[in-house]
């Protein structure tokens, strides 16, 4: 069987999944462990076929007429759809374990059956997107994508919070589909089709137009700044393992239209290449920024995500200038780099937010200042969310070092070092992604510290648990990836220089990356580095056993009655990074009220809330909520008013229409 | 391969040795005689005797942190170039690897402070995690300038080639990067101005605060684990400005090693005739260090 017909079954599957639960009763937990077990199937099928497409020669297309008069049922498998279905057959299976322990059937009766149906119909939905190759497919792929989400992201909708964020996601990424709407037309008019395939004649007009409603479209998705105002709400109130798979992979499907369209595009003007590589580094910067200001744990992940996709649209920006300037390198690096680190983000964003997940489970809160102390409770979750903190943080060895390496690579090759075309301005990045790095590390460790170490902040964890192995696995299994990949980072090379080399055909060249980056020296130095420790901590060992220790408590210059919330809080450790930052952030602050020697009992209040959506969105909606009514007059509810306005226009456009102008 | 093994030795054995000369430069500037230049050897030799001490609160990361940072230092020194001689470990790319390892090293020794609990700690390590924000990109400015310089992503040929590229244009820009990157070096290994690493009033401090609960052999591996920080960062700064080569690689080595004391003296006589900035101040010092590298980098380039 070819391996395109497969990847349909195996999106099939996926998509199915969620039935099997549904015609069981609400309490049963037969059904939910049916559907798992769908799947693991499906995605163990989809992975194989995978595999298979490696082997074949060409790519493996699938082309017929269907019901619709416009477009045509086409999909294919290219190396590119590859690097992006991997994620898709990897991650909502595991989250589909990870709910066996976390959402089970008999806890949650009311919404069990209908998470389950809209989680499969997700995986199901991004895999359809990801090969699908024509423009009316992808849309109707993409659309139910996006419900799917907004339904299983939802179903806790009995809280006012979990509707409000629903809805701030809807209107959002229905108006990035609106755009996608505007894209694929101008893209018809151009090419003469729907078809996803590179022009014909090798130019298509408006091209500017429609990379430019491409990065809007998908950006709504991609979460780019500022048009990521639905991420950190969406991605807060979902079930968890559905925060791993919408910021995890569904994200990654913006990514993916903007590759998928910017490879059809015949030329690139070179503006593209630096728009992109500037709004990846402001989206990465101020991504990072705002998530080190929050204290909910998933509203951090999820604007650490979009710090993520800055990182990733920064490369696809360098490679878009490598092809603009004919330099293979760039593109090699940039756009090596940039999916390199969607596979990567794919990973350990995932595992954090299962990681969250079991966080939430144990003790009931998404707020960190409650916490403190956990990893003595949550000895495994503790140690598993330090490898994905240190992965994300993009710290050797773990593989977000990996891919932001060959990021740096390629942008500091654009200085011209070997005497080649040179592009100054784009190496300005680099810094710019330094401070990206110094960020995370602050950021992921204040949010590792203040969940798990330190002395707790509140009763919420005495009773907190370790999560059962259905939860604990699917952690496992990433890390294990996470670290894998890290240490042998050539592992992984061969399909991403192959995408590479598919969204820059005319141009590819011999140059490999294993050629370009020395990705041996890495995992070499990597284990240099465990062994290293490992020596040390033996002395530790041996010094600690032949010496007299004592236990005591921690050193507070005497005072007398230390208590556990005299700690430093998250937002205190972060507090002079927010005042940095305050011209991105604008935090809220409270008055100081303390004066006086006997000062009153006083209260101090700060929050980083969104600049975009709460200081710059709402206000404008708000304002429309109060004048727009007044149009509700041509909404008169009646059809015959309906069909008098169908008829001014056409004659109305019939008038333009004799008048010479052709639109 | 001997050269190899100098490095190493020299990378292990030498650092403690330069805080001693700093301390000694510092109390000679007191007026006081001081504690022999060899002293860091005998407390870091006393803190290895001692047993352990540790809080209750605190888990196996108040541990990790402070081998952490030796590993990550050690493996720092050796994509160094010393003197005129190759670092050990070169590839492309290897200077990201080195600013990065920095970064773990700072990922654990902060987490390491917070595992105690206690508001001093979290306040060292809330200030080295900002401070870093505004060094890591003016030590990465340097970076861009170094590469363009040399025309190469190896630190080694990166640090040998700005001398052999020296001219009228390159001047200024190198005169940029130097001063940057000896600012980073004084706030990355936290000496006056911007942190005193003899006070013992906490709130004033940052990497001394950090490590307040640790002691014992901890203690002695942070001490010796931040003399290595010094001795690689110091060696980065050196290798920048120096146009010696001999050829002999007995002198050769003797210059390095006269010259990393030499840098230790300026540190020293540094410290005797400045004073702590204020804490709010810091991070002017550092956006100064940024924008000295980045318009060194703006001079190459434009």
């Amino acid at each position: 069987m070819s391996s395109i017909v497969l990847v349909l079954i195996a999106i099939g599957v996926l998509a199915a999944g969620g039935i099997p639960a549904c015609l069981q009763s609400s309490r049963s937990s037969a059904g939910q462990k049916i559907s798992t077990a769908l799947t693991i199937i499906g995605g163990g099928t989809g992975l194989y076929a995978l595999v298979l497409s490696f082997g074949e020669s060409t790519h493996a297309t699938i082309s017929e007429p269907w019901f619709l008069p416009f477009g045509r049922f086409a999909v294919a498998i290219d190396p590119l759809s590859v690097v992006f279905l991997a994620l898709v057959f990897v991650v909502p299976v595991l989250g589909s374990i990870y709910g066996l322990g976390y959402w089970k059937q008999a806890e949650h009766p009311k919404n069990g059956q209908k998470l389950g149906f809209f989680y499969g119909l997700l995986a199901g939905s991004m895999g359809l997107v990801s090969i699908a190759r024509d423009g009316v497919l992808f849309l109707i792929a993409w659309e139910i994508m996006a419900l799917a989400a907004f339904f299983a992201a939802t179903v806790e909708e009995e809280n006012p919070e979990v509707r409000y964020a629903g809805w701030v996601y809807l209107i959002a990424t229905h108006i990035g589909t609106l755009c996608l709407f505007a894209m694929f037309a101008l893209w018809e008019r151009g090419t003469g089709s729907f078809a996803l395939e590179a022009a014909v004649s090798g130019t298509v007009p408006a091209a500017g137009a429609i990379f430019v409603l491409a990065v809007i479209g998908f950006g709504f998705k991609a979460g780019l700044m500022p048009l990521h105002v639905w991420l950190p709400g969406a991605h807060a109130n979902a079930p968890s393992h559905v925060s791993a798979v919408m910021s995890g992979v569904m994200l990654k499907m913006g990514i993916y239209g903007i590759l998928r369209m910017t490879s059809l595009l015949p030329v690139t003007a070179p503006w593209w290449g630096g728009t992109l590589l500037a709004v990846g580094a402001i989206t990465g910067l101020a991504g990072i920024a705002f998530a080190i200001g929050q204290t909910d744990l998933k509203r951090l992940l999820a604007y650490s995500s979009i710090e993520n996709i800055g990182v990733i649209t920064m490369g696809i920006g360098l490679a878009l200038l490598g092809r603009g300037a004919g330099r293979w390198e760039w593109i090699l690096l940039g756009l090596g780099g940039a999916l390199f680190h969607v596979w990567n983000h794919g990973l350990f964003k995932s595992l954090l937010f299962l990681n969250s997940g079991s966080i939430i489970h144990a003790v009931g809160t998404r707020n960190i200042e409650e916490l403190g102390g956990l990893s003595k409770k949550l000895p495994t979750t503790a140690a598993l969310f330090l490898i994905g903190a240190v992965a994300i943080s993009a710290l050797p060895p773990l593989n977000g070092f990996a891919s932001e390496w060959l990021l740096y690579l390629g942008l500091f090759d654009t200085l011209g070092l070997d005497g080649k075309t040179a592009l100054g301005g784009a190496a300005i990045a680099v810094p710019a992604l330094a401070m990206i790095g110094a960020l995370a590390v602050a950021c992921f460790v204040k949010l590792f510290a203040t969940v798990f170490l330190g002395a707790s902040r509140s009763e919420r964890i005495e009773h907190a648990h370790e999560s059962g192995p259905a939860m604990l696995f699917p952690m496992i299994f990433l890390a294990g990836v996470c670290a894998t990949i890290g240490f042998f980072p050539s592992l992984v090379l061969l399909p991403i220089e192959n995408a590479v080399r598919v969204w820059a055909a005319p141009l590819s060249q011999q140059t490999t990356l294993g050629s370009l980056v020395s990705f041996n020296w890495v995992s070499t130095l990597g284990i240099v580095l465990v062994i290293m420790l490992g020596l040390i901590f033996t002395l530790l060992r041996f010094l600690a056993a032949t010496r007299s220790n004592r236990a005591h408590g921690t050193w507070d210059c005497g005072y007398a009655r230390p208590t556990n919330r005299m700690q430093y809080t998250g937002t205190s450790f972060v507090q002079s990074i927010v005042d940095l930052f305050f011209f991105i952030l604008w935090p809220k602050r409270g008055k100081d009220t303390v004066r006086g020697v006997f000062p009153e009992r006083a209260e101090f209040k700060t929050s980083v809330p969104d600049a975009v959506l709460d200081r710059l969105a709402l206000p404008v909606f708000k304002l429309a909520e109060r004048y727009a009514p007044n149009i509700r007059f041509f909404q008169q509810g009646q059809t015959h008013f309906y069909i008098l306005y169908v008829f001014i226009i056409t004659i109305v456009l019939l008038g333009i229409g004799a008048m010479g102008v052709n639109p | 391969m001997i050269d190899n093994l100098i490095h190493a030795a020299l990378l292990l054995f030498l650092p403690p040795l330069l805080l001693g000369v700093i301390n000694k430069t510092k109390s000679w500037f007191g007026g006081r005689n001081g504690p022999r230049a060899l002293q860091p050897y005998y407390d870091i030799a006393k803190l290895l005797r001692k047993g352990f001490v540790l809080s209750d609160t605190t888990t196996w990361i108040f541990r990790f942190g402070p081998a952490v940072t030796l590993a990550t230092v050690i493996l720092a020194g050796f994509l160094i170039p010393f003197g005129r001689f190759d670092a050990p470990v070169a590839f492309t790319g290897d200077l990201i690897l080195f600013a990065y390892l920095f970064g773990l090293a700072r990922f654990f020794t902060t987490a390491a402070a917070l595992d105690t609990g206690s508001a001093f700690e979290g306040m060292g390590a809330a200030r080295e995690a900002t401070f870093a924000v505004l060094s890591e990109p003016a030590l990465f400015f340097a970076f861009l300038t170094l590469a363009k310089l040399s025309g190469s992503l190896t630190l080694t040929k990166m640090l040998h080639s700005s001398m052999e590229a020296f001219s009228p244009e390159t001047a200024a820009p190198l005169v940029l990067i130097v001063l940057g990157l000896f600012v980073v070096l004084l706030a990355e290994t936290c000496r006056i101005p911007v942190d005193d690493p003899n006070t013992h009033l906490e709130l004033t401090m940052i990497h001394e605060v950090m490590v307040l609960d640790h002691g014992g052999p901890l203690l002695g591996i942070i001490l010796y684990a931040s003399s290595i920080k010094m001795f690689v960062l110091g060696a980065v700064v050196i290798n920048v400005i120096s146009p010696f080569n001999t050829g002999s690689t007995a002198i050769d080595w003797a210059v390095f090693v006269s010259q990393m004391l030499a840098l230790a003296v300026v540190i020293g006589v540094l410290e005797s005739i400045m004073a702590r900035l204020r804490m709010r101040r810091v991070p002017y010092l550092l956006v100064s260090a940024l924008l000295l590298c980045g318009s060194g980098f703006l001079l190459l380039v434009r």
